[in-house]
């Protein structure tokens, strides 16, 4: 509830001040120090994030650092309702260094080492099946169908592990409300990049490629679902799905599909690729959910990466990855501990 | 001329002190990693999973100790076994306790739980559980108490643990359909386990 009256606050009370107000970051990189000191000293976890937050209040979102790595690609702050989570920005080395994305090998660590190769020049993104305006759309021309919003969302692994990130990007939903989907279309299939020659984890068959992900029209039309193209101010690293891609932030991450090349709009539940190698683990909707477990491991923790210790307790999974209140009445009636 | 002189260096003093720090130096690799966190971003998985490589290099050594040993020629060996076998159980140990403390948050109830609960961790567990009388019965007067006989055949768990413990490995590479490590592993205790095979049949011939 608390969290909610925040990003309620994010979402109507953040105005962007003149260039001459805007702190530099010299100066609010050090208050952010010595809030967290005093953060540490006295307040909760929740207290210092949301005093931090408050501090930066007036320079839009300030407290995203950017890494200076890519093109920056800055969005306004987010005035969709929960897109503005208070809690600590995971570290940009963390996000860009620790994640899947099996096109380039199985280990964590992989996307960051061999993601170079991948091509993003030239990149268009094709949109078919039962849509009234079917067609090809070139990035630069998806970068100009809406304004850029920062969202900072959070994101849960299905592995059990957490991060705080700000996406850049629009709401899947203007893209759809162009296309104008048909009203025998009920489910959105999402097709990614699969390129043997710039991807080495194509060559090996841990999963059929192309890797295809899939959303319920409503689903996909929900205002929090991303169409993500940038984090962190900048431009998509390779390793994290570049140039364009999906994020969906109360689903297990491996739902947010990297590296878009096709949306189809079609009328029966597509598979996706996780469900078609492993369908008593992985169901179509994963949502997380802290009382449905993974067959191999709890999913009523996570570890929220870069920030709790060795010996820090895990914390809590939230219902819908604490986006219940946006998202719950989409799945008003259903088991989800069938439809998981 | 090699034989001889690997002989020699296997005989000298310092031999079992330089095994004992080079069996050392991936825990304190780990420790000096934690410390200075640069283990990725995620220390306590990277610490759960190295601690279980490295029972399952060292159980792989300690079982090649024999074979090697008869192979190549080298009685020296086999004085280095009972060391390599106590380093595989501490790894082991250390591998337990990482699961326990940052995986669980040493919530004792919440681990029996996930002991009952998963059969991959079960297996895991149940290796730890056995190799433990094991390491307990590694000095000799414990082998003059149980006899040789007997002490023996208590030792030949280790096969049963390799066995579980490849098993695990291969449960929690499942889920990535990852097992090209895993195959490793398994080749490696195969042959090693093979050799043993072929030593009892051919002693119960002769």
């Amino acid at each position: 509830m608390r969290l909610n009256q925040f990003s309620k606050n994010a979402a109507t009370g953040f105005e962007h001040g003149l260039s001459s107000e805007i702190t530099p970051q010299a100066v609010y990189a050090q208050r952010r120090d010595w809030l967290k000191q005093i953060a540490a000293g006295a307040a909760g976890l929740s207290m210092s994030a949301w005093a931090s937050r408050e501090a930066f209040a007036q320079v839009s979102n300030a407290a995203v650092v950017r890494a200076g790595k890519l093109a920056p690609l800055t969005g306004a702050v987010s005035r969709v309702s929960g897109a503005n989570t208070m809690e600590k920005i995971t570290a940009y080395t963390d996000a860009t260094s620790y994640n899947n994305f099996y096109e380039f090998g199985t280990d964590k660590s992989d996307p960051a080492k061999y993601a170079h190769t991948l091509q993003t020049q030239p990149w268009s993104v094709e949109v078919e099946g039962l849509v009234k305006k079917p067609g090809r759309f070139d990035l630069d021309a998806l970068l100009k169908l809406s304004p850029m919003e920062e969202r900072i969302y959070r994101l849960r692994c299905v592995e059990g592990w957490s991060m705080v990130v700000p996406w850049v990007g629009y709401s899947l939903a203007e893209l759809i409300k162009r296309v104008e989907p048909l009203g025998s279309a009920k489910y959105v299939e999402f097709i990614t990049q699969a390129d043997p020659k710039t991807m080495p984890g194509v060559r090996s068959r841990v999963l059929d490629w192309p890797y295809v992900e899939g959303l319920r029209l409503d689903e996909a039309m929900h205002p929090l679902t991303l169409l993500s193209f940038g984090m962190y101010g900048e431009v998509l690293p390779n390793q994290n799905g570049a140039p364009v891609r999906l994020v969906v932030p109360w689903k297990y991450g491996f739902k947010s599909a990297k590296s878009l090349v096709k949306i189809r709009f079609v009328e029966k539940q597509p598979i996706n690729s996780w469900g078609r190698s492993a369908p008593q683990e992985y169901g179509f909707y994963s949502n997380v959910n802290p009382n449905v477990d993974h067959p191999r491991w709890s999913q009523a923790t996570e570890r929220r990466i870069g920030e709790d210790g060795l010996f820090a307790k895990k914390r809590k999974t939230l219902m819908f990855n604490g986006y219940e209140a946006q998202v719950g009445q989409l799945y008003a009636g259903m088991d989800l501990s069938k439809l998981y | 001329m090699f034989n001889a002189s690997l002989r020699h260096a296997l005989q000298h003093r310092g031999a079992k002190p330089v095994l004992w720090l080079l069996c050392l130096m991936p825990f304190m690799w780990l420790v000096w990693g934690a410390v200075n966190d640069t283990l990725g971003a995620n220390p306590a998985e990277y610490l759960i999973r190295a601690t279980g490589d490295w029972t399952l290099r060292l159980l792989c050594v300690t079982l090649a100790v024999t074979p090697v040993r008869v192979m190549l020629g080298l009685p020296e060996l086999a004085k280095f076994r009972r060391m390599l076998g106590l380093f595989t159980y501490f790894y082991v140990v250390l591998h337990a306790l990482s699961y326990c403390g940052f995986d669980m948050g040493f919530e004792w109830g919440d681990v029996l739980a996930d002991i009952a609960k998963r059969p991959f961790i079960l297996v895991g567990f149940s290796a730890f559980v056995l190799l433990t009388p094991l390491a307990l019965t590694s000095f000799n007067r414990a082998i003059r108490w149980l006899g040789a006989q007997r002490w023996q055949w208590l030792h030949r768990l280790v096969y049963v643990v390799a066995v579980l413990a490849v098993l695990h490995f291969f449960w929690m590479r499942a889920g990535k359909s990852n097992f090209a490590e895993v195959f490793v592993y398994a080749s490696v205790l195969s042959v090693l386990l093979l050799f043993r095979l072929r030593g009892v049949i051919r002693s119960r011939r002769g």
